[in-house]
């Protein structure tokens, strides 16, 4: 294997293990703080007992997306030096953005939010909370605007190569920029809802009747119900963005191969490159057209039009199928939940055991999404102006295999290590809840 | 934006904003890696606790300087930045294992299951710690002279590899001073002295291998009139020396008296070490190679950034100051609410 390839491998997998961790911290930074408020507002010690849970979960999360983000900061450099003497004057300042206005205020807060409580006012640890969440809203803002960028790139001229800045409000507001952003908050969001919702209703099934778990499981349910239909609709609004600026993608993501109307919805099939063409298809008819162009007849550009320049279309393919599948699978169950808890039913143990497989679903399911978006850009790394292959860098090709063998080694046992650490955190909060407490509190 | 800078003084402005920020760096992240260091040297598992907690609301927000020096050297001098980094591949990788290793020792620790399980994971956060330190001091060997790849480079970046690791070391045992007692503080006092002798020669071997290994390091120190503008440099670095070795051999000191000096003692050692390197280089980023001006990004995008950062960091250093407050004073148990 080339430095090209192993390269790609390693960016790969340093950012996929990255992801996982900020698309908790994003959103549960705001769940966190929604629990203090409420509990600042009644003093009903569930909400308390909710907050000093997950923040165990939030510290956990946080200290592993702290430390994979810092390799990534330094994979521009070691790896794809020519990313930087290309579009530098551009993903500088918003990398640069990142660090000032995010990182530095949610570093340092998080330190008064986890430990502050007995040292600090009330008032000043529940604004901590607040900055953290904003924290890490703003750095999702200011990356997801770096990387939509380089899927729709505008605003610039190149001189000698290199891409120079002509208009700001134009590389942050690209045309990608307010779906890709949007999508991905909700995509944090739904991870979180499913992730307490999966591991309330597993201390559920387990006997645990504590009212914290009660009211993390309902929290999260309410959650889902509405952010996973959002997230359908937003998706959805994505899709169509991305057929005007990227068509190979799109048609790389149907699996549709010639440019025609009536394209059918493709449920399944298996997509031969070398034949291009798919095979065992299960189809809805022209529902590709019909999502695309809102017209049966709709033409919908397909993968021969962009032949040797379109991206790998297997993995674009799946991955699409998997993410949309699970995001309807979180609509169903969102939904449905909230039917049930709405008809003051007591949730049944079938509910609650099909909540628990759906745990990490957020995490398969943002991986799948960012495995299309990125795989469907190839082969540019910014679109029409840089090709992944350019900017490489000349770091001999044995090097790479070592680092990127240490890191999966290492994240294979980070992450095995922290999935156990979060059975191990609910198991003994489990074993430590009492009765349901009903007990009133003074906020702290 | 607008440049309102003359170009010239642009890329000087911004090797003084990184040198900044990687001084802090090397400052703030350094007593904690140090702490990481020392870890070991104790067996007692309360003690233990107390050290890592002293660290634990500092650490992540001592990394982020960590993330704006190499942002900065980024965004200000691409092309340096892709040098250097690929240059220093495999030291890099091995100093983000290290700080991958530590960063989350200090959670898994606190939520360990069993004490053989924490153990364990006391063993990951020495590790990380040390490896973190041995890489950057390699990295800076390595830097100084350039990316020379001769035995007598190699000899020197291996004395600035163990070199990095007994200063984080040194000013690790100097926090410890200041922010826990009783048996603790007695040992860390203890470590600050040997570790004071061995960072002095540190900073000798430093200072004489330098000028040694470039002539024009060696004109930029030694030709009139920089050797008389320049000696009260080495002056005050050996009068801190003393005057350290001197205090720490009384202390502890009647009602904890003077408990913080040591720290700002060592951090005074870093700031003057660190001035005599920068002084060295300048004006190179990449030694002997790239100068800033080569170096630089286009006018526009660095004009802004500056704004950004003439605006952000007072806010910055605002509620850094205010984290220092609130977490002022002696150590105690950490306690997640
Ligand atoms: C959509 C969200 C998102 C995405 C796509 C990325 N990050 Fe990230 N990153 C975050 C959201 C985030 C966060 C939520 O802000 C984190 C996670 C946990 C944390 O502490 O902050 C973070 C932490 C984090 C840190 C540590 C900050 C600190 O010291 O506090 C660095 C240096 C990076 N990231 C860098 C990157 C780079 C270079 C990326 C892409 C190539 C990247 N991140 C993708
Ligand atoms: C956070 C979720 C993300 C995931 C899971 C992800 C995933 C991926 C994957 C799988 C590739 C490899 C594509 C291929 O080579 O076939 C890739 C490439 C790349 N991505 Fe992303 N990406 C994410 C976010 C970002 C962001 C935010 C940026 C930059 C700001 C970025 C920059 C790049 C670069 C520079 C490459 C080129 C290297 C390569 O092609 O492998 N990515 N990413
Ligand atoms: C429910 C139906 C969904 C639809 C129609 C949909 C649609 C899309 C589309 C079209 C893209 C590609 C964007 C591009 O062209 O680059 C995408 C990317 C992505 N999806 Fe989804 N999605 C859905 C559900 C989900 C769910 C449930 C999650 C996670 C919980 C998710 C997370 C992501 C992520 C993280 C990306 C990559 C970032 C981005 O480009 O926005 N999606 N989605």
């Amino acid at each position: 294997m080339d430095t090209l390839l192993l390269s790609r491998i390693q960016f790969a997998a340093n950012i996929s293990f990255h992801i996982l961790f900020p698309v908790i911290t994003i959103a549960l930074g705001w769940v966190l703080l929604y629990f203090k408020l409420r509990f600042n507002a009644s003093g009903e010690t569930r909400w308390i007992d909710a907050y000093r849970f997950w923040v165990k979960v939030f510290a956990l999360s946080f200290a592993l997306g702290v430390v994979s983000g810092i390799t990534m900061s330094f994979q521009f450099g070691t790896n794809w030096p020519g990313f930087m003497e290309r579009v530098g004057n551009i993903a500088g300042p918003l990398l640069a953005y990142e660090v000032l206005t995010a990182f530095f205020l949610e570093a340092t807060f998080v330190a008064i939010m986890l430990f502050g409580m007995s040292r600090v006012p009330n008032w000043l640890h529940t604004l901590a909370t607040l900055l953290v969440a904003v924290g890490t809203t703003m750095s999702a803002f200011w990356i997801l605007v770096l990387n939509s960028w380089m899927h729709t790139p505008q605003g610039f001229e190149l001189r000698d190569g290199v891409a120079h800045a002509t208009d700001w409000w134009a590389i942050i507001f690209n045309p990608s920029m307010p779906y890709r952003l949007a999508h991905m908050l909700i995509a944090s969001g739904l991870t979180v809802a499913f992730l307490m919702a999966g591991m309330s209703a597993w201390r559920r099934l387990r006997g645990d009747r504590s009212a914290a778990v009660a009211t993390t499981l309902r929290t999260g349910i309410v959650l889902a119900a509405v952010l996973a239909p959002t997230q359908l609709v937003v998706g959805d609004l994505h899709g169509l963005n991305t057929l005007e600026h990227q068509p190979a993608k799109v048609a790389a993501m149907e699996g549709n191969w010639e440019t025609r109307g009536n394209v059918p919805l493709l449920l399944f099939a298996i997509p031969d490159e070398t034949a291009r063409e798919n095979r065992f298809e299960i189809a809805i008819p022209s529902g590709a057209s019909v999502i695309l162009k809102h017209d049966p007849a709709g033409v919908v550009p397909g993968l021969n039009d962009f032949v040797g320049e379109h991206p790998p279309v297997a993995p674009v393919f799946y991955a699409f199928r998997l993410m949309v599948g699970l995001g309807l699978a979180m609509i169903a169950l969102g939904l449905g939940g909230a039917w049930l808890l709405w008809r003051r039913r007591d949730l049944p143990g079938w509910y609650l055991r099909a909540l628990v497989p759906m745990t990490f679903a957020g995490w398969i399911a943002t991986l799948a999404g960012w495995y299309v978006t990125e795989i469907g850009r190839q082969p540019w790394l910014v679109h029409g102006v840089l090709t992944t292959a350019e900017a490489v860098g000349p770091v001999p090709a044995g090097n790479v295999a070592l680092t990127l063998t240490m890191y999966l080694l290492l994240y294979a046992g980070l992450l095995t290590a922290y999935v156990v650490t979060l059975y191990r955190l609910a198991r003994k909060d489990s074993g430590e809840a009492r009765s349901p407490s009903t007990a009133v509190a003074q906020p702290a | 934006m607008t440049p309102f800078l003359p170009p010239d003084l642009l890329p000087l402005v911004f090797a003084g904003l990184m040198a900044f920020s990687v001084l802090l760096y090397v400052v703030l992240d350094g007593f904690d890696l140090g702490v990481g260091i020392l870890l070991r040297a104790t067996r007692d598992p309360a003690e233990r606790d107390r050290m890592v907690a002293s660290i634990g609301p500092f650490w992540d927000a001592n990394e982020t300087w960590l993330v704006l020096g190499v942002g900065l050297l980024l965004v200000a001098f691409p092309v340096a930045h892709g040098v250097i980094l690929t240059a220093l591949y495999l030291p890099v990788a091995a100093m983000l294992a290290g700080l991958i290793l530590r960063g989350v020792a200090f959670e898994f620790r606190a939520k360990a299951a069993t004490a053989e399980d924490k153990r364990r994971w006391d063993r990951l956060f020495f590790v990380g710690s040390l490896t973190a330190s041995l890489a950057q001091g390699w990295m800076l060997g390595r830097y100084v002279l350039g990316f020379d790849t001769s035995p007598a480079a190699m000899a020197f970046a291996a004395l600035a590899t163990v070199g990095v690791a007994i200063a984080y070391a040194f000013i690790g045992a100097c926090w410890l001073i200041w922010r826990t007692d009783g048996a603790l503080q007695s040992r860390a006092i203890g470590w600050a002295r040997s570790g004071l002798w061995a960072v002095a020669a540190g900073i000798v071997a430093v200072s004489i291998a330098t000028p040694l290994a470039s002539e024009r390091i060696f004109a930029r120190w030694f030709e009139f009139p920089y050797v008389v503008l320049l000696a009260p440099l080495p002056l005050a670095t050996g009068a801190l020396i003393l005057g350290l070795a001197a205090l720490l051999r009384q202390m502890p000191l009647p009602r904890d008296a003077l408990h913080s000096v040591p720290f700002w003692g060592a951090t005074g050692l870093f700031c003057l070490s660190f001035a005599g390197l920068a002084w060295s280089f300048y004006p190179y980023v990449v030694p002997e190679r790239l100068t800033l001006y080569d170096a630089a990004a286009a006018p526009e995008s660095l004009t802004l950034i500056l704004v950004g950062a003439l605006i952000v960091m007072p806010v910055i250093l605002g509620y850094t100051v205010l984290a220092w407050l609130v977490f002022g004073g002696k150590a105690k148990d950490l306690h997640y609410h």
